[in-house]
């Protein structure tokens, strides 16, 4: 479902003299339907930036990236925009939200993306953010105001909404005490019994120990700098 | 006989203005400029429509001017006797008997025929003008058919006043083509601009005259669900009782006393004529 | 699938100098695409030659009509691209009044491209403006107040009923959001992603602001000095720019 061949990615900064910081080669793995992956490594070791040269938020330097059977580093824009909304989610650690709009509103969005009605969207954005403890009186307003753990788990109920094929998840349990914790976890089990190829970084190894089939180090594809 | 060139112009302004004429009655509605020239009255005063006269009459004609449907008005009476100095041709007062009709804001009540012709002064020919000032994008919207203006001004009518509240120079789209001013002639002439005789309009000021041929297509615009309204007078004339003519308003007295009378005098001497009696008939006659 | 637009080799030049060149994208149905750039890179220049209001002096601008497919629209004839100006094509001015009649009530406004297309029934073009008052949030009993009666927001939102009254599929749009406090701008941006969506409009958007693109486009140009220096989606130009010009744009952004 995921594949990636022998990835590269460095960022050039022209206006601090061209220079160029390579940040991963090499990169190369696979994620078959219904298997979650976690990604590890040092912090700034390159986990995140994996995942968005996969979600097509970075270029890749050189390397394919294939998603459900599309290239991502070649596709043409309005490919790789419907990729993301019917086959590809990415829960990212920071919830970006459009200010005035309901949460309801925020967690339906993915799933009025696809055409389902939003009566039918409404509903669903309501279970999930029962499941998630987000109480009934909150969900007219907007959750930039809302407290981190608050926005967290508003972000998960959003990217859960749809039922992708593929999902990229960036620390979808911080800042989660046990019980949310927990449903979260059942919601990543969900998917992947329903087929879904997840990539996670987990920076709780207990979590990561328990939906995780395996682990890949991302300092494996760290560039070898010259000393 | 006097030292004028029969009707005042000279031949070859005839000429130039008889092109623009045959111009206009191929292409109803439309505008066509012409050189007006300087006439022996000022602007505003119907320059138009006498230039127009001058290059249609023939020494054969019997021309009738009126003015707010009257013979006897003042303007009435100098064009008349202008044509009469200048061009020697029979005048009347009669409708019938007239080939040629100049006339200011109103179309006469009898039917004309197919012999005659019927010249309009005309004042602002450009019906769109008090919505879109400029010449520059008039013509655009004339040339491309772009006519949406004009129902927006209908539809602000109706949605201050209830109803379309303009009453006079009523505009109409002829032959299904081009939005034209008729000239301020109560709308309620609007209808007669269906018929036989030729309509030619002058405008001397702004330099334009427009036709319809007869038997030509006009429409006064409106929306389905507000229909133009030929708008009736509630009273028949006072004097010859016609129910179906347009009436001026006649102040009598300072006791608030008044009359409605025919606008149309010829209209209601005739009818007085044969018989036709109005409720203050026997006090004015 | 056709594209809805094909730009292609579009430019256009003062005398010697030049206004845009070498101008060349598709847009898809749905797609918005935003084109920023400084005071001067020339992306007021390219929205005003894609919608026919320059006349480009190099390129096409193929548009894929209704009734005859694609067709050029730089070539078309006068009377043609007005009507498109009036049916297919919106496009929304950075100052209300210049794409308002500013003496014409609300519901005039609105009505106007209506009554320009032929409809010719007054209850049906008053019901159809009052709806779309409703959908840009005005309050319908404003219908007949002149624009010159509204706040510079509720102005812009009632140019943009105006324009979206015949569902036209292309929206052109110049800095719609500017000179608009924060707060109006705010909904306005939510009203127009939320029009997007609903009426599958596609549009170009030109904004100097990368918050508005980030917001409502899912593809972005970068333009300096003319040429665009770099495109691709909204989220990886902002994120991952390449070139070194779209690099100090985003950086130059303050954090709030």
């Amino acid at each position: 479902m995921i594949e990636l061949q022998n990835v590269s990615k460095s960022f050039t900064l022209h206006n601090q003299g061209g220079a160029v910081i390579p940040v991963m080669e090499g990169a190369s793995l696979r994620v078959a339907p219904g298997e979650c992956i976690g990604l590890t490594g040092a912090s700034g070791a390159g986990k995140s930036t994996l995942m968005r040269v996969i979600y097509g938020n970075y270029l890749a330097a050189s390397g394919r990236v294939m998603v459900g059977g599309v290239d991502v580093g070649k596709a043409a824009p309005r490919d790789i925009l419907a990729l993301r909304r019917q086959t590809l989610g990415y829960v990212s650690q920071f919830l970006r939200v459009v200010p005035r709009v309901p949460t309801l509103d925020v967690v339906a969005e993915p799933l009025l993306a696809v055409g389902v009605a939003p009566d039918a969207a409404r509903d669903r954005a309501a279970t999930l953010l029962a499941g998630l403890n987000i109480p009934e009186r909150l969900w007219q307003l907007s959750p930039t105001t809302f407290s981190g753990g608050e926005q967290q788990r508003v972000n998960i109920a959003r990217g859960f909404a749809h039922s992708y094929p593929a999902m990229l998840l960036d620390e979808p349990t911080a800042s989660l005490d046990a019980q949310n914790r927990a449903t979260v976890l059942r919601l990543i089990e969900e998917a992947k019994a329903r087929g879904a190829a997840i990539i996670g970084i987990f920076h709780d190894e207990a979590a990561r120990e328990e939906v995780c089939d395996r682990c890949v180090d991302v300092s494996a594809f760290t560039p070898k700098v010259a000393a | 006989m006097s030292d004028y060139n029969f009707a005042y112009l000279d031949e070859q302004t005839k000429r130039m203005i008889r092109r623009a004429i045959l111009k206009g009655l191929a292409v109803p509605g439309y505008q066509v400029p012409f050189a007006s020239r300087e006439m022996p009255m000022p602007y505003g005063w119907g320059t138009g429509g006498v230039q127009v006269s001058a290059a249609t009459l023939t020494p054969d004609d019997t021309l009738k001017v009126i003015d707010q449907g009257a013979d006897d008005t003042t303007n009435a009476v100098s064009i008349r006797k202008f044509f009469e100095n200048t061009a020697g041709v029979a005048t009347t007062e009669e409708t019938e008997k007239a080939s040629v009709i100049q006339t200011r804001h109103r179309i006469p009540e009898a039917e004309l025929s197919e012999d005659q012709i019927l010249v309009y002064q005309v004042p602002i020919p450009e019906p769109l003008r008090f919505l879109e000032p400029r010449e520059t994008e008039t013509r655009k919207m004339h040339a491309l058919q772009e006519y949406g203006l004009m129902h927006v001004k209908l539809y602000e009518d109706i949605s201050q006043h209830g109803a379309i509240a303009t009453s006079y120079a009523y505009p109409v789209k002829v032959a299904g083509r081009y939005v034209m001013d008729p000239s301020p002639i109560p709308k309620f002439d609007n209808p007669k601009m269906n018929m036989a005789a030729i309509q030619l309009f002058g405008a001397g000021r702004e330099q334009r005259i427009y036709a319809v041929p007869p038997y030509t297509d006009v429409v006064s615009l409106d929306f389905e669900d507000f229909p133009f309204e030929a708008s009736k007078a509630d009273h028949p004339c006072d004097l010859c009782a016609a129910e179906d003519s347009y009436l001026d308003e006649v102040i009598l007295d300072d006791a608030g006393n008044r009359m409605f009378v025919c606008s149309d005098t010829d209209y209601c001497r005739s009818r007085r004529d044969a018989g036709h009696m109005g409720r203050l008939s026997e006090e004015a006659a | 699938m056709t594209p809805l637009l094909q730009v292609k080799n579009l430019a256009k030049m003062y005398g010697a100098r030049i206004g845009c060149a070498d101008v060349s994208f598709d847009l898809y149905p749905g797609e918005v695409m935003g084109i920023v750039g400084e005071s001067g890179s020339g992306k007021s220049t390219l929205l005003n030659s894609m919608a026919g209001h320059l006349t480009p002096d190099r390129g096409e601008v193929i548009f894929d009509t209704r009734a005859d497919g694609p067709v050029d629209t730089v070539t078309m004839s006068e009377p043609a691209r007005r009507m498109l100006g009036r049916t297919d094509w919106a496009f929304v001015h950075q100052h209300a009044r210049d794409g308002l009649r500013m003496s014409v009530s609300a519901g005039g406004n609105i009505g106007e491209r209506l009554m320009a297309v032929g409809d010719r029934n007054y209850g049906n073009i008053r019901a159809r403006a009052a709806d779309w008052l409703g959908r840009v949030e005005i309050a319908e009993s404003r219908i007949d107040d002149r624009p010159s009666a509204f706040s510079g927001g509720m102005q812009q939102r009632l140019q943009i009923a105006r324009n979206l009254v015949t569902g036209p599929r292309l929206v052109f749009m110049d800095e719609p959001t500017g000179g608009l406090d924060v707060s109006v701008q705010a909904r306005l941006l939510d009203l127009l992603r939320n029009l997007v969506r609903e009426m599958g409009l596609s549009a170009i958007i030109v904004t100097h602001d990368l918050a508005v693109v980030r917001l409502l486009a899912d593809r972005l140009m970068v333009m300096k000095d003319g040429h665009v220096v770099e495109t691709g989606l909204t989220d990886q130009v902002l994120d991952d720019p390449q070139h070194a010009y779209t690099q100090l744009l985003v950086s130059s952004v303050l954090q709030v």
